[in-house]
Formats: C-alpha cells, sequence, structure tokens
C-alpha cells in the first residue's frame, strides 16, 4: 500500500463518470423512462449529467415536474428556460390539478403539498406508462436515504418495500419491471451537498437566483427564517404573515428549493458559487437541518449551541 | 481556499467489517466526527438520545443506528452508505451489519470496496467472525486489508495483546493468501489512532487509520490491465438538423478495465472485426485517451454493425467468448437456487438466459470445508459451472472485477438472486 501510481480520475470525474453510467443503463435497460427536473440544482447537475452522457443524441427520456403549484416563481421560469435551450421535451403535471379530480385533499389550505406529489407522480407516470423516473436523490441527505438503491424498485402503488429491495453490486445495476411497477433511478447517491456545490463550480452551472444572496421579506417563526408575502407565478402572494408578526427585509439563500409552504433560506452573503463552497466548507447544520421548516424546535437549539461555541 | 484547489486524491470506497460489538459503528461514528462531516443538528440529535438512554458521553455509534421502522418492523438490516472527505480525498464507506444475512450483506458491500477494515475486539483476539471476514475479503477480491485492534482502552492499551493478536492473525492471512495486510492498534471510544494519535499508544510508530486510508491507492488494482468496453447505449442523431450528425456512431459506455488511446486497435465482440478508434469524445470534446472508470463515447474507423450489450476490447488482449462458466456464486435470495430452472445471468452490459449445469461443492465459510450440496439457500457460497444460452466475454474475476462478475436474475419475480465471480471459461 505504498504509493499510488495507476493513474485515477478525480473525485468529481469519478463521481460524474459514474452517474453517466448509470443514466445509460437506465436508457439501455428501461423502455420509457423519464427524468425529474424541477429546477433545483441537483436536478441541474442532472441534466448536465444527461447532456454528457448522450449527446450530440437527444436525451432518450423527456424531462418531468410535479409542480405543486407553490414554487417560487424564479425556480419555475428557470425551469422553463433550461428545458427550452436543451431542447429538450418537457412534461409538466400539477397537484393543483389532482386537487381538482379530487385524488389530492389538503387538511386546510396552508398544508405544505410537498408530500402530495407523490400522488400527481404516481397519476403522471400511468398516464405516460413510464417504467423508470430518474431522479437527483443523494444518500448524504438523510438516514432514511443511506440504504437506498442506486435502482430502486417500487410495486404498482409506487411504494418502497424495505424488505423487498434487489441487492446492488458492482456496477451491475438490474433495472428488470413488470408492467405496472416502476424503477426509481439516482445517479448522484454518492454525491454530498458539498459535491453538487463543486460540481457547479466546476462546470460553470447557472442556477435560479434564489440560490444566491439576496434581500427578502421574512419574519422568524420558532427560530427560523420564513419568507413572506412570496409571490407565485399567478401574480397572488402566498406565505402571508401571521397577525403581530414582524416583516424584516433579511440578506438571504436557499440551499434547497422546494414546495415554498416548507422551505426556508438561510442567512447568508454568499452571492456566488465560489462563496457558497466556502460556506457549505465552514457550515454547521446539515442541508435538511437548515431547510426544514417542520422541525424548527431542534434547529433552533442547534444554532444556540454553535454560538456558544460548541463545536 | 475553495476545496478544490488542494490536491485531489480520487475517491476510496472502503468496507468496515465487524458487529456491533467490535466497536465498528463506534469507528465509523469517529472517522465521521474527527474529519468534521457530522454538523451540529445531527450531533444534537445524537446527544439528545445518548442522554436518554443515560449516558455520560456522546455515544458515537448512533450516528450509524438504523432506521426506527427497520429495528420495529424487525426487518432485514441492510448495507448502508456513508460520506466524508479529508479535502484531498473522499470517502465512502460501505457499512455492512454483522447479524443478519451477513454473508449477503457483506458480499454486497465488499464488491464495490477497494480496502476493508477488519476489527478485532482485542480483548477477544482472532474469532471465527473474524477468520468469516477475511475470507470473504479475499473471496471478493479487495486489493487492501486493514486490521483494526480495538477497544485497547479496556486492555489498558498493553502492547503484548496486540502483538499476540498481530502474530495471530499473520499466520491466518497466510494461510488462505491475503497479501497486503496491515495493523493497527485503536481505541474507537476515545479516538486514539483514528485521526488524533492520542497519548496511550505511544509504543506504536505506525500511521493513523486516517493516514492509511490517505495513503491507499485509490485504483483497484496496480496491475496493467486488459482494455474492455461493454457497449451500453448507441448513439445516431440521423435526425439531428445538423447535416455532419446523420453519419454519427458513438459507442457509448464505461472503460471498466485497462485504457484506450485514439489510434488504438481494437476488436469487437461478438463480430469478431477489429477497427481503429478514431475519436474519444465526452460532451463535445476529443480526449487522447480514457483511463480506467472513465465514461465516454468512442468512435471508430470503420462502420460496423455494434448495439448494447457487445464489447469493444483491446485486439491484443481479446477474452473469452464462452457459453459456459466456472463461478464462485453467492446465493442473495430467500427463494434457494433451483438447478431446474433457467435464470438471467447479467454480465457487463449484456443478459443471457443461464442454467446450473453442476454443483461442484458448497464451502463453509468459517472452516473453508467444501461439502456436495444440490441446491442453494440465501448465505450460501459454491463453487459451480453455469451454461449460457448466448456466450459472454469475459475474464477471471481476478484477473479483472468488471468482467468477471456477475448477477443472476429470477425471471419470474426479477429479483437479484445470486452474486457470481468467474473463476475458469469454457469456450
Amino acid at each position: 500500500m505504498s504509493t499510488l501510481t495507476k493513474q485515477t480520475l478525480s473525485h468529481l470525474d469519478w463521481l460524474e463518470s459514474e452517474a453517466i453510467h448509470i443514466m445509460r443503463e437506465v436508457a439501455g435497460q428501461c423502455s420509457n423512462p423519464v427524468l425529474l427536473f424541477s429546477g433545483g440544482k441537483d436536478s441541474i447537475c442532472m441534466l448536465r449529467i444527461a447532456e454528457k452522457a448522450f449527446r450530440p443524441g437527444k436525451f432518450p427520456f423527456p424531462l418531468m415536474h410535479i409542480d405543486t403549484g407553490h414554487n417560487y416563481k424564479e425556480v419555475v421560469e428557470f425551469r422553463d428556460k433550461r428545458a427550452a435551450e436543451l431542447g429538450e421535451r418537457l412534461i409538466v403535471r400539477s397537484v393543483e390539478d389532482s386537487m381538482k379530480r379530487g385524488t389530492v385533499v389538503l387538511k386546510n389550505e396552508n398544508e405544505s403539498r410537498n408530500k402530495h406529489q407523490s400522488v400527481t407522480l404516481l397519476e403522471a407516470i400511468e398516464e405516460f406508462g413510464f417504467d423508470a423516473c430518474i431522479g437527483g436523490a443523494r444518500r448524504d441527505e438523510e438516514k432514511a436515504r443511506a440504504k437506498e438503491r442506486i435502482m430502486s424498485f417500487r410495486d404498482e402503488f409506487g411504494q418502497w418495500d424495505p424488505k423487498n429491495q434487489r441487492p446492488e453490486l458492482w456496477n451491475l445495476y438490474n433495472a428488470r419491471s413488470h408492467k405496472g411497477e416502476n424503477i426509481r433511478a439516482f445517479p448522484i447517491s454518492n454525491w454530498t451537498e458539498m459535491d453538487v456545490w463543486q460540481y457547479i463550480e466546476r462546470e460553470k452551472l447557472e442556477l435560479p437566483s434564489i440560490y444566491f444572496a439576496h434581500t427578502r421579506p421574512v419574519v422568524m417563526r420558532s427560530g427560523a427564517i420564513v419568507p413572506v408575502n412570496v409571490p407565485l407565478m399567478n401574480g397572488e402572494l402566498t406565505n402571508l404573515p401571521k397577525a403581530g408578526e414582524e416583516i424584516i427585509d433579511l440578506q438571504v439563500r436557499f440551499r434547497t428549493v422546494g414546495d415554498i409552504s416548507c422551505t426556508a433560506p438561510v442567512e447568508s452573503d454568499a452571492d456566488n458559487v465560489e462563496k457558497i463552497v466556502l460556506e457549505t466548507a465552514t457550515t454547521t447544520i446539515t442541508e435538511r437541518g437548515a431547510t426544514r421548516l417542520d422541525d424548527q424546535t431542534s434547529e433552533a437549539s442547534m444554532e444556540q449551541r454553535k454560538k456558544e461555541g460548541y463545536f | 481556499m475553495s476545496a478544490q484547489h488542494v490536491e485531489d486524491r480520487g475517491l476510496l470506497r472502503f468496507l468496515t467489517c465487524g458487529s456491533v460489538d467490535d466497536g465498528k459503528s463506534t469507528l465509523i461514528g469517529r472517522l465521521l466526527f474527527d474529519t468534521k462531516a457530522i454538523l451540529a443538528d445531527t450531533l444534537t440529535a445524537i446527544e439528545r438520545t445518548s442522554s436518554k438512554r443515560g449516558m455520560t458521553a456522546v455515544d458515537l455509534s448512533l450516528l450509524t443506528d438504523g432506521l426506527q421502522a427497520e429495528r420495529e418492523q424487525g426487518i432485514t438490516i441492510d448495507v448502508a452508505y456513508r460520506y466524508f472527505s479529508t479535502g484531498t480525498r473522499k470517502y465512502i464507506i460501505a457499512d455492512a451489519p454483522g447479524h443478519e444475512q451477513y454473508t449477503r450483506n457483506m458480499v454486497t458491500a465488499a464488491s464495490t470496496a477497494n480496502l476493508a477494515i477488519i476489527l478485532i475486539d482485542a480483548r477477544k483476539g482472532v474469532l471465527t467472525q473474524t477468520r468469516r471476514h477475511s475470507y470473504l475479503t479475499k473471496l471478493v477480491g479487495i486489493p487492501h486489508v486493514v486490521v483494526a485492534v480495538n477497544k485497547m482502552d479496556l486492555v489498558d492499551y498493553d502492547q503484548a495483546t496486540y502483538d499476540r493478536i498481530v502474530a495471530e492473525y499473520k499466520a491466518f492471512a497466510d494461510q488462505i493468501g491475503l497479501t497486503d495486510v496491515r495493523f493497527i492498534p485503536l481505541s474507537a471510544l476515545n479516538g486514539d489512532m483514528i485521526v488524533d494519535r492520542g497519548e496511550r499508544l505511544n509504543w506504536y510508530d505506525g500511521p493513523t487509520m486516517i493516514d492509511i486510508l490517505e495513503a491507499a491507492p485509490a485504483a483497484h488494482t496496480e496491475q496493467a490491465e486488459s482494455f474492455r468496453f461493454p457497449v451500453q447505449y448507441v448513439c445516431r442523431p440521423q435526425a439531428s438538423d445538423n447535416p455532419e450528425l446523420h453519419d454519427y456512431r458513438g459507442f457509448m459506455g464505461r472503460v471498466e478495465s485497462g485504457e484506450i488511446k485514439v489510434g488504438d486497435s481494437v476488436t469487437v465482440l461478438p463480430n469478431g472485426l477489429t477497427t481503429k478508434v478514431k475519436d474519444i469524445q465526452l460532451y463535445g470534446e476529443s480526449l487522447p485517451k480514457a483511463i480506467h472508470e472513465q465514461s465516454v463515447t468512442l468512435l471508430l474507423e470503420d462502420e460496423i454493425d455494434i448495439s448494447r450489450g457487445d464489447m469493444i476490447v483491446s485486439s491484443t488482449e481479446v477474452p473469452a467468448q464462452t457459453k459456459q462458466v466456472e463461478a464462485i456464486v453467492c446465493w442473495l435470495s430467500e427463494t434457494p437456487l433451483s438447478p431446474a430452472r433457467t435464470y438471467w445471468l447479467r454480465h457487463t452490459t449484456r443478459e443471457v438466459k443461464a442454467k446450473v449445469a453442476s454443483i461442484t461443492h458448497r464451502l463453509d465459510i468459517n472452516t473453508l470445508d467444501k461439502e456436495a450440496a444440490t441446491t442453494l439457500a440465501m448465505n450460501d457460497i459454491a463453487r459451480l459451472t453455469l451454461k449460457l444460452a448466448q456466450p459472454v466475454f469475459a475474464d477471471n474475476y481476478t484477473d479483472s472485477r468488471a468482467t468477471g462478475a456477475f448477477i443472476l436474475i429470477d425471471e419470474s419475480t426479477n429479483n437479484t438472486v445470486g452474486a457470481g465471480m468467474i473463476t475458469g471459461l469454457n469456450a
């Protein structure tokens, strides 16, 4: 184990190469795949990987976004622009259409629509007969993902049965499925948040503006930064402040973008990718911890610990 | 200073073998913690759990604790993948729990690893379990082994205890043919010799665990390997608006072994035609060469009919084309192997029907004894011969991991039921 002699790929090249290989396997093994594209940073990396995997040809799959109707305008506009630039087909299916059909019923108007995306996704899978959905999930995102397969099998109800997952050995992926079943393929499973940002920096990938530091009206709710008066595509404002809340203008950026109702920004002055890479290297909060609004108490206490010099 | 301006020593995938009792989870927790891969909110959650369980110090093994749902439902505990980076190198840990379905989990985790850390409890020394881990490590062809004698704190950091275990393990490693083995004493609990040296193991002057990991070769083998390029996908953009692309034929895949340069002579299997590499492309860029594990698109001098499942190889080192393979197979499924049934065999990008011709013997992985067998149950390992409906283009697993490995798939359920390593090729 002495010296390193044989030439090997750099870590980003290795991750990219693995992701390209996985995408090509999906294209080679599945008859009707689709790539899920939200306009978020992970799926933006996925598009570059798809370009590297299939150009000068067209992508062997369309792009699809499951729109909650509560997405940031900047992200939706970016999504459409990027798909048009690539000259690839973009399918948009909306949670609001599922609500009209009665297949999605919100508990109340303010309930996050995030989890309801899966209903709309399943409806779209059935409508188009997709046998595989390529997604940008990463194993470092949370505990439940650490054991996820690169090719994850879902039954005809779209359910993930941990007892019924296929062992995955070497780089021999098994994407076989029966009619009605579905494979979820995750080419960037082995990437971390840092890898994603380093890749964005290296590839000079364009991102929606809200990933960079900007000033926006927010309120502090149980220690978390909650954006308020956010304009939707149709011009309406959402996330209105509650009575008695003080609106402040804060310089923030988003580490993840998703449904407006459950994505919180972090305070930051990082206005370019290089600064974000630096911030990511020195952050003390996980991506989910910083942005999930449903776990505000632990987030607040963690912030406090950091201020007390815990680490 | 942004991280990519620092020297990039690539990516190392390693496996940790051992049960919870050996301190495996604590070791992983310690690696993640001491390399700052754990962020404050995760640590807070662990602290809370530690104090709930009545512990005074933070229990780092909780970092790798399985899911609540898993424990509640008593379902199979699976291989988990974890990540950390030192700034110069990225690491992927395959963490295979030691309880149930051990062989299956360990073979799965080992299949992508280039280094194995085998944990030994200093109080217990070399156990049956240690032998099993080591044998599987050898079987799956992990080139580098680090034997970590853990819990040195519980034997008063006694050098004689450590030396005795090292001597015993060395004798065993020679017996099974493990060549590159390193030893290190540590206390994962106290963090001695993981990232920091600590002050209690001063008699040990070797590198720390993290130094060993940083110095280990990232490549699976240092030997020169033959060029193997299984074709995954063929790019023919005939309908493109660009007329220059109407005759474009790009063969897309990953260099699974060896390397390739523009101008090299290659042979296409199965048709056996020989041509030269005209261009190596990645996203519109022409590359002078492509190395092991690099995904590229190859353009060839001559127009040859090539499709997915074919293989482009070095003309001077052509692999065997065979409809019969001898292999070591690990059975992964709860449904036993049936010699009466036909399975799908997936080898590189090729899928062929396969049937068991004969089971030579089953191996007892604790004693290495060979036993007669007519079927295989989950976790069994056996040497057997398979008949194939179409040929595969294969090498022995010990010569080339990617072209020597295959999986078996159940035709009716589509489940992956077996993992194979080729030991012999017959045309």
